[in-house]
């Protein structure tokens, strides 16, 4: 243990502690910028500077690792000043449209503006030229509000493997962008919009959709149906003061009607019925024995992921459609020629804890009725921007109820916004098919947690069924590497995007960088999902009703002709440049 | 002085990474400053700021090339600091180095009016005036300020030492 004084206060950490944790241990908050622990430990922004007794300048708290009988001060006018030098110079050359911004009240360089008291005309001067690249279906990124932290950069490198993304030009002219000169769409970005999450200022955003919603649901000729995904009950309460892990469904489906959506439906649904051709495709491929291990589809960050990387991986990927295209799909052929409705009349959005979700709508084949399966995808964040704007006082509104049919879920449905609720969901109805006994424990909580990759060993009748998790891309890369290095003892494997699944998605709302340090917030959020399953009636997908009636009244049985016309698709190879 | 300082200062703004905030945007906002003392539109406090931009660099920089790049400044401003005030309150550089600061005038009664700076003047800022001096044929020439680009040709042309840079 390595004893030191801070702010007099004598300390007392493991030797490696850096003078910020240190700080943080004693109830002193150090103020940072471009520091991620173990992500981006890079000392650059500066915001973080102490005072070290004897140093010869100040030093990068996030960085510095403490030494026996240091003394180091956290709160000295010169530090302070420093750091307010600091963020003024970082106001200097940054576009100050707050009025307008995506992040105004959540933005944490206007925190530290705040705290410091900082004068954002303290130092005129030239702006770095930049451009704003839109080249995508999903993101936008406005370089002339960047700060130059690099979050973005060392999340897209070292946690979703991927590093399509990094810093460009020196000194004065830095930027941060795709190699070459090249805007986003032309690189082997997979969608996943973890940057967006830790971006702290509004340099980044999805690609709004909003007023195209607003439109549909203005046009008297359409009928405008919003599905919502599992995870955006678990998080959109943030956006209205709710503490992290509050489930909001019911003041959501209010606000859903509110806003003037024709029908209210869950994505839960479609996510049994995904759970019903995966299962059953599963079952399959083990019968035969080919394209194993199978792996899941859902998350179309990974499904994307693997077209520009893992391209020989695509028969050994699961050919469900996404729940959110299941949903779209399930819309326009069945509800609409229940209800009688033309489907080019049906207008189609989908809430989404995603921002990949904005690109797999428009892939080709993703049009089951002819009409593109979904129209428009709002991200949780979006969604709460769109209540707010229209006066919904969402804190004060009584619990709403889905309407029927697409609109039942049971407790397999809900899991699948956490990582390792597809791989438990479709558990409990393959292990049902294969031994014909009804499972009396449900819950296979070896597959749940917020680990990179998990495993687990079931034996189903004489069968035993190796299967593993991992959630954000560089666990799946782990995995695909497995595959194709032959040495992957798994039958099936979930595969997940965004590191904890959807409920840590690209269009969740953002939490500061200190709040995602000091808190899990993928654990929290996850609790509400597994929460709503306990206490659900129904826990198996294929006991979920409506869900029975739907193969009895239109698609047979799973993995009948119609089922795969309308549920399932194939995946293309892309290439990196 | 200023401009050996504004000349160190450009290349380690030009040499910055780019990774600290106090290199990257802290001396890109000096230099700007030292501009606006070379270009004579500096106030008193200005100068000041330079110099807490200066130790604020120093202090903060995470290597070595930000920890020195205001030092050129900071010496030249102990050092010569008259120099500095001399832009800033009189509008001069007493080194006649600063363009935007230096005049050229031609000495009537010297020239004898050859126009050979004329001829050299790239801006073409320099005309022929109705004076002739005593003991001249022809008329002295001028420099237009408005059109004077500041090179210093004409100097070089003049065999008869008639312009002055002032």
């Amino acid at each position: 243990m390595i004893n030191l004084k801070i702010d007099n206060i004598p300390v007392s950490v493991p030797e490696g502690t850096t003078i910020l944790e240190a700080a943080k241990s004693i109830g002193i908050k150090i103020p940072t910028l471009c520091y991620m622990k173990e992500i981006n430990e890079i000392g650059a922004c500066r915001v973080c500077v102490v005072e070290v007794k004897g140093a010869r300048s100040l030093v990068a708290a996030c960085v510095y690792p403490v030494n026996e009988n240091m003394e180091v001060f956290t709160n000295t006018p010169a530090v302070r000043q420093a750091r307010k030098t600091t963020i003024e110079l970082i106001l200097s050359n940054h576009n100050k449209s707050c009025l307008s911004c995506e992040r105004n009240m959540n933005c944490e360089l206007q925190a530290l503006s705040y705290e410091y008291n900082c004068d954002c005309t303290a130092y005129p001067g030239a702006l770095t030229p930049s451009e704003v690249d839109e080249s995508t279906d999903y993101l936008v990124r406005d370089n002339s509000k960047c700060v130059l932290c690099r979050r973005c950069v060392a999340t897209c490198k070292a946690i979703q493997h991927v590093a399509v993304i990094g810093t460009r030009n020196r000194g004065f002219l830095t930027d941060i962008g795709c190699a070459f000169e090249e805007d986003l769409a032309s690189s082997s970005c997979a969608a996943c919009g973890q940057c967006i999450n830790v971006c702290p200022v509004g340099a980044l955003k999805e690609k709004r959709e909003i007023d195209k919603v607003r439109a549909a649901i203005q046009d008297k000729s359409k009928t405008v149906i919003v599905g919502t995904a599992p995870a955006v009950r678990a998080a959109l309460g943030e956006e209205f003061g709710y503490p992290i892990g509050t489930n909001v469904e019911g003041q959501m489906v209010s606000a859903l009607r509110l806003l003037g959506f024709d029908k209210v439906f869950d994505v839960n649904f479609t996510a049994d019925l995904t759970i019903l051709e995966e299962s059953t495709e599963f079952i399959h491929r083990v019968q035969k024995g080919e394209n194993l291990p199978l792996i899941t589809s859902c998350s179309p960050g990974w499904i994307r992921f693997m077209e520009y990387y893992y391209p020989e991986l695509i028969p050994n990927i699961s050919t469900c459609k996404s729940p959110q295209q299941m949903f779209g799909a399930m819309v326009k052929t069945y509800y609409a020629e229940k209800m009688g409705i033309d489907p080019k009349d049906l207008y189609v959005v989908t809430i989404m804890p995603c921002v990949a979700k904005k690109f797999e709508k428009n892939r080709e084949d993703q049009n089951a009725s002819g009409y593109p399966d979904v129209d428009a995808v709002l991200t949780t964040r979006e969604l709460a921007k769109m209540i707010k704007g229209n006066g919904i006082l969402f804190n004060e509104l009584a619990n709403g109820e889905y309407d029927a049919p697409l609109g039942e879920y049971s407790g397999a449905g809900v899991i699948f916004g956490a990582t390792g609720g597809v791989m438990e969901a479709a558990l409990r109805t393959a292990v049902e098919t294969i031994t014909g006994k009804t499972l009396e424990n449900v819950e296979f909580t070896e597959v749940r947690g917020t680990e990179g990759i998990k495993e687990a060993t079931y034996t189903v009748g004489d069968l035993t069924v190796n299967v593993a998790v991992a959630s954000g891309l560089e666990n799946a890369r782990a995995l695909c590497e497995q595959i194709k290095n032959g040495t992957c003892k798994y039958q099936f494997i979930e595969i997940m995007g965004c590191p904890g699944g959807c409920v840590n998605g690209g269009g969740q709302p953002i939490q500061p960088a200190y709040v995602r340090r000091n808190t899990d917030v993928r654990a929290l959020r996850a609790s509400v999902l597994y929460n709503i399953d306990a206490n659900s009636k129904v826990r198996k997908s294929h006991e979920n009703a409506f869900i029975k009636k739907l193969y009895d009244e239109y698609l047979g049985e799973p993995a009948s002709h119609k089922a795969h016309k309308i549920l399932h698709t194939t995946y293309v190879k892309r290439n990196k440049y | 002085m200023v401009d050996i300082a504004k000349f160190f200062l450009e290349f380690t703004v030009d040499e910055s990474c780019g990774k600290c905030t106090p290199c990257r945007l802290g001396n890109k906002r000096l230099l700007e400053l030292l501009t606006k003392v070379t270009e004579g539109t500096a106030t008193m406090e200005d100068l000041d700021t330079m110099e807490k931009l200066c130790y604020y660099i120093k202090e903060n920089s995470l290597c070595g090339l930000g920890q020195t790049a205001p030092n050129p400044v900071l010496s030249t401003l102990r050092y010569f600091r008259e120099e500095y005030e001399a832009h800033v309150k009189d509008k001069v550089c007493p080194a006649h180095v600063c363009k935007k600061l230096v005049r050229f005038e031609i000495d009537k009664d010297k020239c004898i009016g050859c126009g050979i700076c004329a001829r050299q003047c790239p801006a073409s800022a320099i005309e022929r005036t109705d004076y002739v001096a005593a003991g001249h044929k022809l008329a002295s020439m001028a420099i237009n300020q408005e059109k004077c680009v500041k090179c210093g040709a004409c100097v070089g042309a003049c065999k008869f030492h008639a312009i002055d840079k002032a």
